[in-house]
């Protein structure tokens, strides 16, 4: 049996290389990948602590998590492809209309 | 019972013709808003008669008639409502009001005629008969200070009446803030009353639960009564242009002449001696009070009257005139003398809204001069004019058998027999009574007698049309009979005016009454005295100003001090503008003004929408647009978050890393 932290710690490796790959990667498709390793370490959180108390909530949770995970992705994705139409390229810096 | 019932109906008249006029009247020719003024003020009229009629199938138990139509205001205990009350005391005033009123407005018709503002003049002047048929309808002290300030407003608004005039538009000022100054004692003393005795309604203020079974002050004792009179008489004094806010009414000149006759002579003014009168319990029971009343006005009687004697515009001699009568009213409050005072109110409205009305008639026919020194033999020019002004001087100096006569006979005879009253007052009252027949002698021949001083090439001199002269002629008789209510009182008969108002005043009266009775001096013979001296203010006026008609210059040359003193008018207002009037405006340019409207409040509020400018001007650079930066300030936000809450339990661990 391997123990809980173990997958918190691989949760929170995961979860910390999403955030500083979404901070840092200027390709939308890469951020957009990000995001879902964030979510997916969040997924792997939920079902290690569903695993150590032995109740389901968690893993309901992480079913809701991949629902809307999922629907993010088409609506994020039809998004991205419209900025790609618009603009001939993918990268964000040149996504800043809402600056003042 | 149909308008004593309706009681309202007087009033709104009123309103609704203001309304009419004030709203749709701008276009309409002056016929329309003639019949539409003239018309309401009449029905008003016809209404207060028949009320009167009414009023007199009442049985005693009935009276005071009091009908309540609406709760106006009612927060806990208090309650003022739309109530109005029909008493003896009323019945006089109703119809001095709508009558003298009515006739006032028929004169206006002749003398605006060429005014432009002619619908907006009659639509302010049937709102002042709406507040002041409120004022002495009203059954309690709250509904009686709506119509109080309303007068007061449309005072305001009609001494304006010129605004492009600059000294009318201060004129009207003045009169207003004065009078708020009055009013705001006005206001304490109900405040007090009510604290006292839970109610501002007149009957069950005055009945022997409340004030009227108080036990009274002593004199010179400053007990709650006392004080709530004094208070109460300090509105009368703004009101009623008495001594030391009298000020006003002299500059409220510049109104129309009407205005003058209706407003500041013959009902407006009065309103103060009305007040007085309606709280005669309340005033009975503070003989300090009684006494400060008296005083004020015998005061403000004679001070007035010496001013009035050098003026030389004839509506200023008139407005002094008008102080110094109002003086007598409070004269004959002040010793008790209530139904005298009311008598003389009555009196005073006929012959003073008549000498108001000629004068305008004068002014009319000389095209619009004041100065008495630039008319003079006007008597054969314009007859009817000169005749019934005569009748009105007659009365107001006091010939016998003239209105004037009875009403000022009765004040000065209570001044002498009052168990308030005394010599002093008496004889006050009647050196006053020489200088009032002097300075009214004065006017007329100044007026009417003499050489013309006027350009006669160029001021055609016209007799006034009859719509003016129809309301002169009718105040006439009034003035030569409205005082025969008193007549039999002189061979021993009752004196049907006191008898009618007796039921008001009550026990109060019929001590005095007793008094009299054993009075040692009659009064035929005060009255003799009193003719006497009116027949010496008559005979210096008619030698100085007939007979050597270059005395009174060379008088002026020897009394030089004396004359210049009077003609500033004893420098009352040069002396308020440096004690009141230029503190205030330096307290308010310095302090108000410039310290706390323009550092104080304004800094505060610039200050913190420039601190909004500025932070915000800062914290927009924050606002890049770049999605990463954005995302920079989530995970910092984030991890704000996450180290709040986890702080207990990293707090160690911090600890430790600091160590």
């Amino acid at each position: 049996m391997i123990p809980t932290h173990y997958y918190l710690i691989l949760s929170a490796i995961l979860f910390g290389l999403g955030v500083v790959a979404f901070v840092s990667r200027r390709n939308i498709i890469t951020i957009f990948m990000s995001i879902e390793l964030m979510l997916n370490a969040v997924n792997l959180a939920f079902v290690a602590f569903s695993q150590a108390w032995n109740r389901l909530d968690g893993q309901v949770f992480v079913l809701f998590v991949i629902v809307v995970a999922a629907a993010e992705a088409a609506v994020g994705l039809g998004i991205i492809i419209l900025i790609a139409r618009n603009r001939q390229s993918l990268n964000v810096e040149r996504v800043d209309l809402l600056k003042l | 019972m149909l308008i004593l019932d309706n009681l309202w109906i007087i009033p709104l008249l009123p309103l609704l013709g203001s309304a009419t006029n004030g709203l749709l009247g701008r276009n309409w020719p002056n016929k329309i808003v003639n019949s539409v003024a003239v018309g309401s003020t009449g029905f008003s009229f016809l209404c207060a008669l028949e009320a009167v009629r009414e009023f007199f199938q009442l049985s005693a138990d009935q009276i005071p008639w009091v009908k309540q139509y609406f709760s106006w205001i009612a927060a806990g205990s208090f309650r003022a409502g739309f109530d109005l009350q029909v008493d003896q005391l009323t019945v006089v005033m109703l119809l001095v009001v709508t009558g003298v009123g009515w006739l006032i407005h028929i004169y206006s018709t002749g003398y605006m005629a060429h005014e432009s503002g002619y619908y907006r003049f009659f639509s302010y002047l049937n709102l002042f008969m709406f507040f002041m048929l409120i004022l002495v309808l009203a059954a309690n002290y709250v509904l009686l200070f709506v119509g109080w300030e309303g007068v007061g407003l449309c005072s305001y608004l009609l001494i304006g009446f010129y605004f492009l005039k600059k000294s009318a538009a201060d004129a009207g000022k003045k009169a207003f803030i004065v009078n708020r100054i009055g009013d705001f004692g006005f206001m304490l003393g109900m405040f007090l009353l009510f604290r006292t005795f839970g109610t501002l309604d007149f009957v069950t203020l005055f009945d022997q639960k409340h004030a009227g079974g108080a036990p009274s002050d002593a004199m010179g004792q400053l007990g709650t009564l006392t004080i709530a009179c004094l208070l109460l008489f300090m509105g009368a004094t703004g009101k009623s242009a008495q001594l030391p806010l009298y000020v006003w009414l002299p500059d409220a000149m510049e109104g129309p002449t009407p205005v003058s006759a209706l407003i500041h002579a013959a009902t407006m003014v009065t309103a103060g001696v009305y007040v007085v009168v309606r709280s005669h319990v309340l005033f009975t029971h503070a003989p300090t009070a009684m006494l400060v009343v008296a005083i004020v006005g015998c005061a403000t009687a004679l001070f007035a009257a010496t001013i009035g004697l050098v003026q030389t515009d004839i509506k200023r001699v008139l407005a002094y005139s008008t102080v110094s009568q109002l003086g007598y009213m409070f004269l004959a409050c002040g010793v008790g003398a209530f139904s005298a005072g009311i008598f003389h109110l009555m009196t005073h409205a006929f012959f003073k809204a008549l000498l108001f009305l000629a004068a305008g008639s004068v002014i009319h026919a000389v095209g619009g001069e004041q100065d008495m020194r630039k008319m003079g033999g006007l008597a054969k020019k314009i007859p009817w004019t000169y005749r019934t002004m005569l009748i009105a001087t007659l009365a107001i100096a006091g010939a016998p058998l003239l209105a004037g006569f009875f009403s000022k006979d009765e004040i000065l005879y209570a001044d002498f027999q009052s168990p308030y009253g005394g010599h002093i007052l008496y004889a006050f009252g009647l050196f006053t009574a020489l200088l009032t027949s002097f300075y009214m002698f004065r006017l007329i021949f100044l007026t009417f007698f003499g050489k013309p001083r006027f350009d006669e090439h160029h001021v055609h001199v016209h007799e006034s049309p009859w719509s003016m002269l129809g309301p002169l002629v009718v105040l006439a008789v009034l003035s030569i009979f409205g005082g025969w209510f008193a007549l039999p009182a002189f061979w021993g008969g009752p004196d049907y005016f006191a008898g009618f108002l007796s039921p008001v005043f009550g026990a109060k009266e019929a001590v005095a009454g007793a008094e009299e009775a054993a009075a040692n001096i009659s009064e035929l013979t005060l009255a003799m005295i009193a003719v006497t001296t009116a027949l010496v203010g008559f005979g210096i006026a008619f030698w100085l100003y007939i007979r050597k008609p270059g005395k009174p210059a060379e008088l002026v040359k020897s009394f030089k001090g004396a004359y210049t003193t009077l003609l500033n008018k004893y420098y009352v207002d040069e002396l308020y503008a440096t004690v009141v009037v230029k503190p205030l405006m330096w307290i308010s340019t310095e302090v108000l003004w410039r310290g706390v409207d323009v550092r104080a409040i304004d800094g505060a509020v610039n200050g913190i929408a420039a601190g909004t400018t500025g932070i915000g001007d800062n914290v927009r650079h924050t606002q890049s647009g770049n999605t990463r930066s954005y995302a920079v300030w989530v995970v910092i936000g984030a991890l704000v978050i996450i180290t709040i809450i986890f702080w207990p339990y990293l707090k160690p661990a911090a600890v430790g890393m600091v160590r």
